[in-house]
């Protein structure tokens, strides 16, 4: 399989030199083309900090992270941007609209500031609206809408592109579970029926559980790796909860 | 912390910032005001050889009065909504997302279809129909209609805009565009009243400083054409019981009055060493009751005492032989005329008379002067005076030729135009007294016999007419800049204080891949249209406003002479909201910085 994306022994340091605080720890992973891919870990484990690495938010201290064939952190100025806007879909734990346009327009600028032709931009719009089942709700303000609403619209902001990857963090976060759900049903969606490879951080077990292959995060460092290969989601979760039962209960911790 | 508590920590802070400021304005307006004192001196050639340092204690109390007063309402005002305000509401106030009310696009259509029209109608009143304006009732109305029309259109523009983009996709949907549409329409639809204030206040800046500078500029020119010799005097004979003076009041007829002796002789019969005088030509103007406004209108004189019925029709016309008229013209270097056997030439250019006695003109009648029928050699009056004055204010003069049958009782004044016999300012200066000052030996020898002599000479002239129309260009050029500095400082405030708003919107631009360049340019085209759009509507009204003044001011500018004014107030604006425009927009990025 093609490798989408590649991380290569790559660390964050925080601080200065008297007071150093590794927020990664020399971590390395392949995410294939079509993969849905969850990373899990407590508070403060470093799950969002690698999230921010791979979306070229943040800069990494040392290491490679290759998407398609280019090293990410070689990139400078508007080459990144332009690798953000071409390469990458975003969505947010607190969905990130812009509260002064339409659904309309918030899925459309994704495409608009990478200067495609506006008729495409209308088609494309549509077409994916329809397949997230917002269509009814694009002329109205996010402020008029639903959570789960909100994050669909978001979703279709980040899909809309042809991203090679789709960065998720905490996309469940602000959702009640009937929303959250939907929005993992649609993750679902995109991920088999339109071929989306994902990367979603989240603490969740049962979002997670909707991911083919789990990482566990812990101190900076992979601590685990769970494949869901055959087994039901229903198997998958309990899996799960049993990875987070021993990440976080090492018993001399608590004595 | 309770309520009370917070608004007693705001109060202190209020206070604080509040003195700081008051304190650091006084210091730079006493310093301003200094440069500002010499700016004037210098606008208005006022001599400043003696400079002072002017501190004025009752400006600095005044200021301090207001500031205070200004920051009681605001502090008022700061304690009542944060008494209003819900704990949850503050510690969510990030979170929640505005509301944005949205117009109806038909109703937003409809309402700016409505401003439009009314404000087509009210330029067209005061242009096409400007003299149907008398009273300042009549004004009122599209003064009245301009208001609602501009408050109409700022009400409907955002979503006119909005409507009409949306339907032009391929502009739309490309780059930023559609996003800085929407963030002026959201603004827009909160900020109704003020960009209404705004460009109100932006239309009388930019009239009342264009027609006040070209009023100034072509006062002063005025003033020097108007003003070719050094001193005109006029001494009334008549040899009738009673005589009527330039002021129109009648007074009794004392011998001395009567005597047919020339003004040059009765002054030196009066004490007068007339070796003080240079240049001196001394003319008889004639009229006589058969010849007056009314005569002179003939057929039009109903007509025209319908639409103005303030004139003085029973005035009579001056009457001047065409010799004479010409000794003057060579005086006063302004054109001379000649003239066939039964021809008479009007001289008349105040705007207004101008215009009826053209409408009289242009018929051809035939008038009778001393017995005999002239006829006008032009088709309308001629420029030309003999009565030096501030503007041109001649009202009519008519000029026959030399054999008229102009009889020694239709002689009504001897006029006298010289210049003084100096070589430097001090003497002309010694010279002016012996015609002003009440103590001079000509003056008294006059007043004792009672013979009535006026005068003008040019530097009264030049000094009564830089005293009060200079005070009003002043006050003028004045309210306009502050009413300029003002809607700058509103709306570079406005949108500084909304930063905060947008430096989420454009984090979140960030954050899905646009770079510095596109939001830059997003920020300075939102900028700039918000900054643009009351000027580009005051600049509308001002087309028609300045014509409107002008209409008024009739007479005293020309539209052509406009135009060097209309630059200087460019520039002023240029300057003044282009420096606000800059800091807006610095200020704004340096916001919505990542950090």
């Amino acid at each position: 399989m093609e490798k989408i994306l590649e991380v290569q022994n790559i660390e964050k340091y925080y601080g200065n030199k008297s007071n150093i605080t590794k927020a990664i720890d020399n971590i390395s992973f392949n995410v294939t083309k079509g993969e849905f891919v969850g990373i899990m870990g407590a508070s403060g484990s470093g799950k969002t900090t690698l999230l921010n690495c791979i979306s070229t938010i943040d800069k990494v201290t040392c290491g490679h992270i290759i998407v398609g064939n280019e090293d990410i952190t070689k990139l400078r100025g508007n080459k990144l941007n332009k690798f953000r806007r071409e390469e990458l879909g975003f969505i947010f734990q607190d969905f990130n609209l812009l509260d002064t346009l339409t659904c309309y327009e918030n899925i459309a600028i994704a495409l608009t500031i990478q200067k495609i032709n506006p008729k495409e931009i209308d088609k494309r719009v549509n077409e994916i609206a329809e397949k997230l089942e917002i269509k009814e709700i694009l002329n109205k303000y996010p402020y008029q809408v639903s959570g789960g609403q909100k994050q669909r619209v978001a979703s279709c902001r980040a899909i809309i592109t042809n991203p090679k990857i789709i960065l998720a963090d905490e996309p469940t976060g602000a959702l009640d579970s009937k929303s959250a759900r939907q929005l993992l049903e649609n993750f679902e969606y995109l991920n088999q029926k339109l071929k989306a490879t994902i990367l979603m951080v989240t603490h969740d077990a049962f979002t997670a559980s909707y991911a083919n292959r789990i990482l566990f995060i812990k101190d900076g460092k992979i601590f685990n790796e769970i494949i869901k290969g055959n087994d039901t989601r229903k198997q998958f979760f309990e899996k799960i909860i049993e990875v987070q039962t021993l990440l976080g209960g090492d018993l001399n911790n608590v004595i | 912390m309770g309520k009370t508590q917070i608004s007693r920590i705001i109060l202190i802070e209020t206070i604080l910032m509040g003195i700081i400021s008051l304190i650091i304005g006084l210091i730079i307006g006493i310093f301003a005001s200094q440069f500002m004192s010499i700016l004037v001196a210098k606008l208005f050639e006022v001599n400043m050889t003696e400079y002072k340092f002017v501190f004025s204690k009752a400006a600095c109390i005044k200021t301090c009065i207001y500031f205070a007063i200004m920051y009681i309402l605001v502090l008022i005002f700061n304690t009542m909504t944060i008494s209003r305000y819900k704990l949850i509401n503050l510690l969510n106030a990030n979170k929640k997302n505005e509301k944005i009310r949205i117009r109806k696009p038909i109703i937003a259509i409809l309402i700016f279809i409505l401003g439009v029209g009314i404000l087509s109608y009210a330029y067209y009143i005061v242009t096409k129909k400007a003299n149907t304006l008398r009273t300042s009732g009549d004004m009122l109305k599209p003064i009245l209609m301009g208001i609602i029309g501009t408050i109409a259109i700022f009400w409907s523009l955002s979503g006119f805009i909005i409507t009409t983009s949306q339907k032009i996709k391929n502009t739309y949907l490309k780059g930023t565009n559609m996003f800085v549409l929407r963030q002026i329409n959201n603004k827009i639809n909160t900020t109704v009243a003020s960009m209404s204030i705004i460009c109100i206040m932006l239309f009388m800046t930019i009239t009342i400083l264009s027609s006040s500078l070209s009023l100034r500029e072509s006062m002063q020119k005025d003033l020097i054409e108007m003003t070719p010799v050094d001193i005109n005097l006029e001494k009334v004979i008549t040899t009738s019981e009673t005589y009527t003076d330039s002021h129109g009041n009648i007074h009794q007829n004392k011998n001395n009055q009567t005597s047919n002796t020339t003004l040059t002789e009765t002054l030196i019969n009066n004490g007068l060493d007339i070796k003080v005088l240079k240049d001196i030509i001394e003319i008889p103007i004639y009229s006589t009751n058969n010849l007056t406004l009314e005569t002179f209108l003939g057929d039009k004189f109903t007509e025209i005492d319908t639409k103005y019925p303030f004139l003085m029709y029973k005035n009579q016309e001056k009457i001047i032989k065409i010799s004479d008229y010409n000794k003057i013209a060579d005086l006063y270097k302004t054109k001379k005329y000649d003239l066939n056997e039964n021809e008479y030439i009007i001289l008349c250019d105040f705007d207004n008379m101008e215009n009826i006695r053209n409408e009289v003109l242009k018929k051809g009648y035939k008038l009778q002067i001393a017995g005999k029928e002239y006829i006008s050699k032009y088709d309308k009056c001629q420029t030309g005076f003999i009565e030096m004055s501030t503007s041109h204010t001649n009202t009519g003069i008519i000029i026959v030729p030399d054999n008229c049958n102009l009889t020694e009782e239709m002689k009504n004044k001897q006029f006298l135009a010289a210049n003084y016999n100096a070589k430097t300012e001090e003497e002309k200066e010694q010279i002016e007294k012996i015609f002003t000052e009440s103590d001079s030996n000509l003056i008294q020898n006059i007043n004792e016999k009672e013979i009535v002599i006026d005068g003008m000479s040019k530097t009264t002239l030049i000094e009564s007419s830089l005293g009060i129309t200079t005070i009003i260009i002043f006050i003028a050029i004045y309210l306009g800049i502050i009413f300029l500095i003002a809607s700058s400082a509103i709306l570079a405030l406005k949108q500084l204080t909304e930063s905060s708003d947008n430096k989420q919107r454009y984090t979140i631009l960030r954050k899905i891949g646009c770079d510095e360049k596109m939001i830059n340019k997003a920020l300075y085209q939102q900028i700039g249209i918000f900054f643009l759009m009351p000027l580009l509507l005051a600049i509308i009204h001002s087309i028609f406003g300045i014509q409107f003044a002008l209409e008024i001011l009739s007479g005293i500018t020309k539209p052509q002479e406009l135009i060097p004014s209309i630059i200087g107030t460019t520039i002023i604006i240029g300057i003044i909201y282009g420096a606000y425009f800059l800091t807006t927009y610095i200020g704004s990025k340096n916001i919505i910085k990542e950090e």
